[in-house]
């Protein structure tokens, strides 16, 4: 009996960690890329939602959560191209303050477009409810996002380890200068990059619309969350990221069981041990850019 | 930290981690204070501070209650204003206690603001209820609702207009009796972990206690917790009777909508539910029975043509925040009409001697002397299969008390209520 829930509540951390790690994913890449704190990474998870469910209203559920993200992309890449890319080179506090204020004017924007008020959402009737095996339940819809990040994270690992994109942009976070020397440009991958973060980002937003309350602010709340997944895991590290967000998820999940009072600081008690023993985070790789 | 010149070839540089890390963490946390808004203030209006929350869990009921006031205020100056000036409102996010006490002192010092008015969140309206005392003005505290503020922190400055959390475990409850869905039946309930929650939940119990149900378990749950996934699986596990929400705001529409995606077996009911809240939940999602001060397809004359001047306005229904702020200013502005003054004393006079209100109701309101509460009807209410619209959810039970009843009956008592003015 007490396994099986232990084996609930773990579970229900993995997709709450899942739920994390697309949005900390992006902000993991965009950083450890172009070394740039996206603080409005947090805006196009909302703008994902938001999207998510104007485009479901009119087509159905599912073209919303397919869609979202490639209008959410687009935005991505006007970003990078009239933003964000003037930027790498400037003393950080710039970049900082742009995110920062992009964050603000993005919620101003969804309010405006929008309104204050959340926006209702539900998910397709045949995706809700629980999956039960003997004492074993589980929401079907989580069973199912888990099995989209998979692929997701999946999709991301290929794309980085085993194409030529990949190894430029690996290359590219470790010695951007002698990439350059080789005579590759790394703007067109910062683009790529950025419209894949926000991208996946905006699929967070997308398939946790009908699970959690769409509002303007949705986006501050979670930033802070991804930015604390990243530090634990480590910069540049992959796998550093998506260990961190599990491993934060669970955490929280258990806490909730063993001891509901201290859910909440769960997260920053593990980041600060972390933090003690790794300060590259976890799997954080040594990144010669970063340390000087 | 080493530069390099805009010129420069090399297309990306990176900043120093630390540096990068210390800013953007500091920033992530200035994200949730906020800023205040700007006001413009005009010399010979009656100046009106407001205050209510628009950013936080608390935020998207905030915005109703200010375009309410706003609706309120444009009434009464479009018939000539109040003793011949106009009402001038100065609104503001009150976003914490500490801030909402601050904000306030300088609407009194600053902006001449002659009384204050607001609040949905219990903790910052007792903030606002001490700074009000301290200056001897005027406080309409609007939406909060816990009891302890008309009770044990009650003062004579302050008037509480919304249905206290006794008076909505009443509401609900006396629906729950009528369906035998108390007596020998074991309650688990999520309270919110602040001032309001523990004293609904204090109210709840009392209610359970008296007629035979049984409190098997409670979560105190954080106000910014959004995941209730892990709080379901443990409520699963005791297997009760009944699943009781004493949440607020966002935290009722994330229970809500999670509730229906676990589809666990036991009946939802809750304490507490702002119509945004459940609007916001989706189709399909609530369930249970709720109660509620006041919801926009109420059978009254007045209350209709209200709901009908507002959705013209703003293409929306009513909130229940939005119509509290309006019948609140309207409260205000009928006080400072009869009394002829704008002055604290004066109208303290003149709520307590009993006079009554028309607050779009089957029945006219009073404060009651001895701890100001404003005495009023409320509603249970269940969800409604197939509504008109989407705004369309709520079916209202019976009103509470019923009509041949005195309003005052479910109320704490005199014995109840530790107040002392």
């Amino acid at each position: 009996m007490q396994i099986v829930f232990l084996l609930e509540q773990v579970l229900n951390g993995l997709v709450l960690g899942g739920y994390y790690l697309l949005i900390a994913l992006g902000l993991s890449l965009i950083f450890s890329v172009g070394g740039v704190v996206n603080l409005a990474h947090g805006a196009f998870y909302a703008l994902g939602a938001y999207a998510a469910i104007t485009v479901g209203e009119q087509f159905g559920f599912l073209t919303g959560v397919v869609l979202s993200p490639v209008l959410v992309g687009v935005l991505g890449v006007l970003f990078e191209r009239f933003l964000l890319r003037r930027f790498y080179a400037a003393d950080p506090i710039l970049s900082l303050l742009l995110t920062f204020g992009l964050a603000m004017v993005a919620e101003q924007v969804i309010r405006i477009l929008w309104g204050a008020a959340p926006l209702p959402a539900s998910m397709p009737p045949a995706l809700k409810g629980p999956v039960i095996i003997g004492d074993f339940l589980f929401s079907r819809y989580r069973l199912m996002l888990l099995g989209i990040v998979a692929a997701v994270l999946a999709g991301v690992w290929l794309l980085l380890h085993r194409t030529s994109f990949g190894r430029v942009v690996r290359a590219g976070m470790q010695r951007p200068d002698m990439v350059a020397a080789l005579g590759i440009r790394l703007q067109p991958y910062m683009t790529t990059i950025v419209v894949l973060g926000v991208g996946t980002a905006a699929l967070a937003g997308a398939l946790f619309a009908p699970v959690t309350v769409v509002h303007p602010a949705m986006g501050v709340e979670i930033i802070t969350i991804a930015f604390v997944v990243v530090v634990i895991g480590g910069l540049g590290s992959f796998w550093g990221v998506v260990l961190a967000a599990l491993l934060v998820g669970v955490v929280r999940g258990v806490t909730i069981h063993f001891l509901p009072a201290a859910s909440e600081a769960s997260m920053y008690v593990l980041m600060f041990l972390v933090l003690m023993f790794r300060p590259r985070g976890l799997l954080g790789e040594r990144i010669e850019k970063f340390e000087r | 930290m080493d530069r390099i010149s805009p010129g420069s070839r090399t297309p990306i540089l990176a900043p120093t981690r630390r540096t990068a890390l210390k800013i953007g963490g500091g920033l992530a946390a200035g994200a949730v204070l906020g800023f205040p808004a700007i006001v413009r203030a005009q010399s010979d209006a009656i100046r009106i501070g407001h205050l209510t929350p628009r950013t936080g869990f608390l935020g998207a009921l905030g915005d109703y209650a200010v375009l309410g006031i706003q609706m309120a205020a444009e009434e009464i100056n479009a018939a000539g204003g109040v003793l011949g000036r106009r009402i001038e409102v100065i609104s503001e996010d009150s976003i914490n206690p500490d801030t909402a006490a601050t904000k306030a002192q300088r609407m009194l010092d600053r902006d001449g603001a002659q009384v204050l008015m607001g609040e949905i969140s219990s903790a910052s309206a007792l903030a606002i209820s001490q700074t009000a005392a301290r200056n001897k003005r005027v406080f309409l505290s609007t939406g909060a609702r816990s009891d302890t503020l008309r009770g044990r922190s009650c003062n004579r400055y302050m008037f509480s207009i919304d249905i206290p959390n006794t008076m909505m475990v009443n509401a609900v409850g006396s629906a729950l009796l009528r369906d035998g869905m108390v007596k020998g039946k074991g309650f688990y309930t999520l309270t919110a972990d602040y001032v309001f929650g523990h004293d609904l939940r204090r109210a709840a119990k009392t209610f359970f206690d008296r007629n035979g149900g049984m409190l098997i378990g409670d979560e105190l749950v954080a106000t910014d917790v959004t995941d209730f996934s892990p709080y379901l699986l443990k409520i699963r596990q005791v297997r009760p009777d009944i699943v009781c929400s004493n949440l607020a705001g966002n935290q009722v529409t994330n229970l809500i909508k999670q509730y229906a995606e676990y589809g666990l077996k036991a009946p939802i009911v809750g304490f507490n539910l702002n119509t945004a809240d459940a609007w916001a939940a989706g189709s399909g999602n609530l369930s249970g029975i709720w109660p509620t001060v006041w919801y926009h397809t109420l059978d009254v004359p007045a209350s209709k043509a209200f709901v009908a001047t507002f959705t013209k306005k703003h293409g929306k229904p009513p909130e229940n925040h939005a119509w509290i702020e309006y019948i609140s200013l309207k409260i205000l502005a009928q006080a400072m009409a009869e009394t002829k003054s704008t002055d604290s004393e004066a109208l303290i006079a003149y709520f307590e001697k009993g006079a009554e209100f028309d607050i779009l109701k089957a029945r006219k309101a009073r404060f009651r002397d001895w701890d100001h509460q404003l005495i009023q009807e409320a509603y249970p209410f269940s969800v409604k299969a197939k509504g008109a619209d989407k705004w369309d959810l709520m079916e209202l039970g019976t009103v509470v008390p019923a009509p041949d009843v005195a309003m005052e009956t479910l109320y704490p008592t005199r014995e109840q209520n530790p107040c002392s003015l």
